[in-house]
């Protein structure tokens, strides 16, 4: 103890050293303590015995002005320490105790380390004892000698069971020799482990095997393998750099082969195959796991899924070269429209002309300019009469171009001259104007003003009647009919239902189509009501063309589709064709022929066979016949509009390259 | 069939854990042992609850399946028994220990494989994947991942194949890939591939799970054994298989004890494979008498002439090597080549210290053939080819003898194809496989320095078109030249030619563009398969063309090779 208190100058501390247990414990810590904290901690708390709360970490009286609790449970209150960093930097300069000085946790003071603490720490640190006195090399004193002694460890005298021969072993003993000699106990057989094979399917019946075998799918054999796995494979079957390096990237489940190719000189150097045992594995879990399906492959003919259509030579005629360029415009031309004798072709361009051609030269017969875009033209089919309806802005001029019989257009001029104007003047939603001067010299005959733009003009069939296309007026007044000998206006539709695309008379009967985006409507105009709704299955109607027969009718759309209706069959398209690669601009029907035509924004006009029976149980046969190509796509736009030559087997395309083609 | 499935954790499996109260270690082994294996449903939502989460299904009659299996009971004695001897071994009772070692409970696959197999076809058909297992169990080392019974009874089973491979001389294809040897057999009319690797140790992957592989081995061995021991029957051969009564005489050397234990050495010298197998009946030899055909109905005859010239050719290549005397260097994997000569009825041997067996001496005179896998050999024999390993096995695939000079020491060996691929039309052929095929056909092949001066001849030419062009480009330059000076050309107009109009090229794109109209006219989903189709065979193509491409770049780059070569020469 005297060097214990050699150790801790104050005497309480010797209480706590007393116990062998607790001299044991400093011992070790003493013993691989290096740093000089652990010590501290040990000889503060010794010394603190006032501090009552104990061994714990004391951040947690961070936050309040007292450490802790004395004897009589009266706080203890923390020096108050203003020192900052400047004073303390100054205490260390000037402070020769300044490194023998230690803060104690348990009361916040500052203590300075005596000499023989000091010293103790420096003898800890260098891994020496604590106690100076301490002898470490003591002589060692064996309690067990290797000796052996004369005297006994103890003197009892032996039992005399050790001494005489045990009745219980003799009994076991006894019976064991009994039960071998009567034969029930043998001598152990080493246990034959080599399996014993024989023949299993001696007895093979086939007509045991269950109807589980039946339903059993056998699992499917492994790939076998192609050259690229050769240990020497052809050149060709190596990956490139480039190859290499995207199979790398690759996820592994995704790759077309599991392994890289390699080609090695001799079969010296190929090295083990370091996935071998994955892939037996996996195999393993495929065998077990993976679900097993009968799978019918289907090994049709590619050949035998295109449908046998008659030939498109049987089908003639149809146009089918690009015989005439008719060149002028120079910006795209909306709109075609032919005479009805075929002689004569009014195009209608953005360069706000409207230009007469003859079908047959491309000779540029007439400019007219109109006061802007133009984006209609129709040229009226009374052949007894030569009049042109074109739709510019809000506007719609009748031209009469002063072609072809002389006599004709001077009736015409006639005819539009002796009207008369009626007693009593209605309040009409378009104003009708007669074109005088220099106007009057160009053809304009008669200028209607409407109170939107207009994008479509049709005449009626017997050329009296003609319908306009307003498609920005709301819902009200997207639709009207003029009646040109009677300068009348009619709105027909109190209301529209959506946004009206074209519209377009029956050629015989008194009907009336009326397109919206995704529906067709049939008005009948005399009862005056709507007989029919056609579903078009499409996003956006169009154009619109109506068989000269009546019954059938084709739309085409902007997402790609052309759908054929016939009236008598359904609402529904009895055939949709996707055979444009871009939205469908325009359709048109010969006026003879079976044949039907349309143009799209991929720079194609195709013509197909359409043909119509009178048979009803039969339905219309339709072929395509030719892709027409002539009009470069400028602008992402291709062919704007097609029309037929009403007695030749022609079609008219204009295009967004400002041209127009003739196909014969 | 689908009524009622269940589904593999929660439902079906669940039902017989807590049925029959098995770990799912037990019930993995059942479903291994007794091939029973998933389905897919037609309606997978429907089963599913509505859900569309990938989840395996069982059929329900397989579960109820699995229920009656006798093995179950074993299974279960089989737990008790681990954990009585766990139990033993921590309170220290040895005696105990070794008692229950003895008594240990152990099953019988017999009557699985009986069940699982009804016919013996249906066995031989699935031993493909029993032996490649086999082999690579027999390939593992004595310690570590599994039994070593195991490995030493996978050892057994298939050297007992291959001597009857040997003996039965089935072998049909060999292929070295470099994943391992691929072997392909006919076995009563089967064909059966295996893969064993190359001689090397294996580094064992931590995430293969071993109890898996262990459970398929169990049943694999099984099989195996009990189709090698009907297979013996079938050649008349002793099963277990003993040595030959001369080859036995013969093979008594004095340092035999040198490679193995006494206990050892017959096992040894089986899978030497160098001797024949003992029968039970003495094989008479020319015993083969000629079969008589009989047409089936409705056959045609040609059909049977084909089926008579095949089987005449695979009776040729079994006699492949017969006549020949081959001996292997020890670099080369002996086992292999044992193997495949012996199949095709060739003489081998190797140096006697290499492995037991060995037949006669490197310095046999009637030695044919030398196997050697090394750039050059000190000691050369005058009467015998000196040949890399690769020959034999091309030589297998060929069916024919193909000619040494390819092979021969210190020589590029030709490229070493796949004999399990089967081109059709349209498929990329390599070159080497077209050479082949003529050989086969017995064509000469053409002279390699004839093909070269042709070569050289056509470039020639090339360079005289090349220079052509450069005139006619040089006087169109010239004229551009006057053009732009001003001066006027003059000017000449020649006689257009006539444009002989093509017929059949006409013909030809009529019919294309018909096919490109109806085309148009297909239906959405027939346009959709039709798409599909056509792809499928585009991508078909590209990549032929592609490999095609590949080799001619190669091609070009050695000649150009060989050219500079040639000229550095000069």
């Amino acid at each position: 103890s005297q060097t214990k208190k050699s150790l801790f100058s104050d005497p309480r501390s010797v209480w706590f050293i007393s116990s062998p247990s607790c001299v044991m414990f400093l011992w070790h810590t003493v013993k691989w303590a290096d740093s000089l904290l652990i010590f501290i901690t040990f000889s503060v708390r010794s010394q603190d015995i006032r501090n009552t709360v104990g061994n714990i970490p004391m951040e947690w009286y961070k936050d309040y002005p007292h450490i802790g609790y004395d004897l009589e449970g009266k706080k203890i209150f923390k020096p108050i320490r203003n020192k900052d960093e400047l004073d303390e930097f100054l205490d260390k300069m000037e402070n020769p105790d300044y490194w023998r000085t230690v803060q104690d946790k348990m009361t916040g003071a500052d203590i300075r380390l005596s000499d023989e603490q000091v010293d103790l720490v420096h003898r800890l640190q260098q891994g020496k004892f604590g106690d100076v006195n301490f002898n470490e090399y003591e002589p060692a004193i064996d309690f067990f000698s290797n000796e052996v002694m004369i005297h006994p460890v103890t003197n009892r005298p032996q039992d005399k069971r050790s001494f005489i021969p045990s009745l219980i072993e003799k009994e076991k003993v006894g019976k064991l020799v009994h039960a071998i000699k009567m034969g029930w106990i043998k001598p152990h057989r080493p246990k034959e482990t080599t399996p014993q094979y024989y023949d299993l399917w001696a007895k093979e019946d086939p007509n045991s095997i269950l109807g589980r075998h039946k339903m059993h799918i056998p699992a499917p054999k492994m790939k076998l393998p192609g050259h690229e796995e050769s240990y020497n494979p052809p050149p060709e079957y190596l990956m490139s750099e480039e190859e290499r390096l995207a199979w790398e990237q690759q996820d592994p489940e995704y790759r077309k082969l599991s392994f890289l190719p390699q080609k090695f000189a001799c079969l010296r150097a190929v090295p083990a195959y370091s996935r071998f045992i994955h892939e037996r594995f996996e195999r393993c879990l495929d065998l077990y796991l993976c679900p097993r399906q009968r799978k019918m492959r289907v090994n049709v003919n590619p050949e035998d899924l295109i449908p046998k259509l008659p030939k498109p030579k049987d089908l003639q005629p149809f146009p089918t070269t690009q015989s005439l360029v008719y060149r002028g415009h120079s910006s795209l031309v909306r709109s075609i429209s032919i005479s009805p004798s075929g002689q004569w072709l009014v195009s209608g361009s953005d360069d706000c002309t409207v230009r007469f051609w003859e079908v047959s030269t491309a000779r540029c017969l007439k400019t007219v300019e109109v006061g802007g875009a133009v984006k209609g033209v129709a040229w009226n089919p009374n052949p007894s009469i030569c009049l042109v309806a074109v739709s510019y802005d809000d506007t719609v001029v009748l031209l009469n171009p002063g072609l072809g019989d002389r006599l004709v257009c001077t009736a015409t001029d006639q005819l539009i001259s002796s009207y008369e104007e009626p007693e009593e003047v209605k309040d009409q939603p378009v104003q009708w104007a007669v074109a005088e001067g220099e106007g009057h010299e160009q053809g304009h005959r008669l200028i209607l003003k409407h109170p939107k733009a207009v994008r479509q003009v049709t005449w009626h069939g017997k050329g009296d009647y003609l319908a306009c296309v307003m498609p920005d007026n709301g819902n009200s007044l997207q639709v009207v009919i003029h009646q040109v000998s009677k300068r009348r206006t009619q709105n027909p539709f109190r209301k529209n239902k959506g946004l009206v695309q074209c519209v377009s008379f029956h050629p015989i009967r008194p009907y009336f189509f009326v397109a919206t985006q995704r529906y067709v409507r049939v008005y009948n105009l005399i009862k005056q009501e709507l007989t029919k709704k056609l579903m078009a299955n499409c996003k956006w109607i169009s154009s619109m063309a109506i068989h000269p027969g009546g019954d059938n009718v084709i739309c085409g759309s902007y997402d790609c589709r052309l759908a054929w209706f016939d009236l008598d069959l359904s609402t529904k398209p009895y055939k949709v064709l996707r055979h444009h690669k871009k939205a469908l601009r325009s359709v048109a029907y010969h006026r003879h022929y079976p044949l039907f035509a349309s143009g799209s924004d991929d720079g194609n006009v195709i013509v197909c066979h359409g043909m119509v029976y009178n048979d009803l149980l039969q339905n219309p046969l339709i072929v395509p016949v030719k892709v027409l190509k002539g009009h470069t796509i400028t602008h992402d736009l291709g062919v704007l509009d097609v029309t037929f030559h009403p007695t030749q087997p022609w079609v008219f395309s204009s295009g967004a390259d400002g041209t127009v083609c003739l196909f014969t | 069939m689908f009524r009622r499935i269940f589904h593999w954790q929660f439902s079906a499996l669940v039902y017989i854990r807590v049925r029959m109260r098995l770990s799912h270690s037990i019930q993995r082994r059942l479903c291994i042992l007794k091939g029973i294996y998933p389905h897919e449903p037609k309606h997978k939502k429907k089963v599913n609850k509505g859900s569309t989460a990938p989840r395996t299904f069982y059929l329900l009659k397989d579960i109820r399946f699995l229920l009656h299996e006798p093995i179950v009971g074993k299974f279960r004695e089989y737990k008790i028994f681990v954990r009585k001897l766990r139990k033993a071994y921590g309170k220290a009772e040895w005696s105990g220990v070794q008692r229950m070692k003895e008594n240990k409970p152990a099953y019988k696959l017999d009557h699985i494989i009986k069940e699982r197999y009804p016919t013996f076809i249906d066995a031989v058909r699935d031993v493909d994947d029993a032996l490649s297992m086999s082999f690579l169990f027999s390939t593992f080392a004595r310690t570590g991942k599994c039994h070593v019974q195991t490995i030493q009874l996978c050892r057994r089973l298939s050297v007992e194949w291959m001597n009857y491979i040997i003996a039965s001389r089935s072998l049909r294809k060999v292929f070295l890939s470099i994943k391992g040897i691929y072997y392909q057999a006919e076995v009563l009319g089967q064909t059966i591939t295996w893969i064993i690797p190359y001689q090397f140790a294996h580094d064992h992957p931590t995430d293969v799970d071993y109890r898996v592989m262990a459970t398929f081995t169990e049943l694999y061995t099984t099989l195996l054994g009990f189709v090698n021991f009907r297979l013996y029957q079938t050649l008349n051969l002793v099963y277990p298989p003993k040595l030959d009564g001369q080859g036995e005489f013969s093979l008594k050397s004095e340092c035999e004890e040198d490679y193995a234990l006494e206990s050892e050495s017959y096992s040894e010298k089986l899978s030497a494979l160098s001797a024949s197998l003992a029968r039970t009946v003495p094989l008479v030899e020319d015993e083969e008498a000629e079969l008589d055909l009989f047409p089936a109905e409705g056959e045609d005859l040609e059909k049977m002439e084909a089926r008579e010239k095949i089987e005449l050719e695979q009776n040729e290549q079994k006699k492949l090597f017969e006549g020949l005397k081959l001996f292997l260097n020890r670099e080369v994997p002996r086992e292999s080549l044992a193997f495949v000569i012996r199949c095709f009825g060739g003489q081998v041997s190797w140096d006697k210290s290499l492995c037991i067996g060995s037949t006669y001496d490197e310095t046999d005179e009637t030695i044919t053939h030398h196997i050697v896998d090394r750039p050059t050999i000190d000691k050369q024999y005058i009467n015998r080819y000196y040949i890399q390993p690769q020959w034999v096995y091309d030589c297998v695939n060929g069916k024919i003898l193909l000619p040494v000079e390819e092979y021969f020491l210190g020589v590029t060996l030709p490229p070493h194809l796949s004999p399990f691929v089967e081109e059709s039309e349209g498929d990329y052929v390599p070159p080497e496989k077209l050479k082949l095929q003529a050989l086969q056909r017995g064509e000469k092949p053409q002279a390699e320095d004839d093909e070269e001066e042709e070569e050289e001849e056509e470039e020639d030419d090339d360079d005289e078109d090349d220079q052509s062009e450069d005139e006619d480009e040089a006087n169109l330059a010239e004229m551009e030249e006057k053009r732009a000076q001003g001066k006027s050309l003059s000017v000449k107009v020649t006689p257009g030619k006539v444009k002989p109009e093509n017929r059949m090229r006409a013909e030809q794109e009529e019919k294309a563009e018909e096919k490109r109209l109806a085309i148009m006219m297909m239906k959405k989903k027939e346009k959709y398969l039709y798409d599909k189709i056509m792809f499928g065979k585009k991508r078909h193509v590209r990549e032929a063309n592609k490999l095609a491409a590949k080799r001619k770049a190669h091609d070009d780059s050695n000649k150009a090779d060989k050219k500079k070569k040639k000229k550095k020469k000069c």
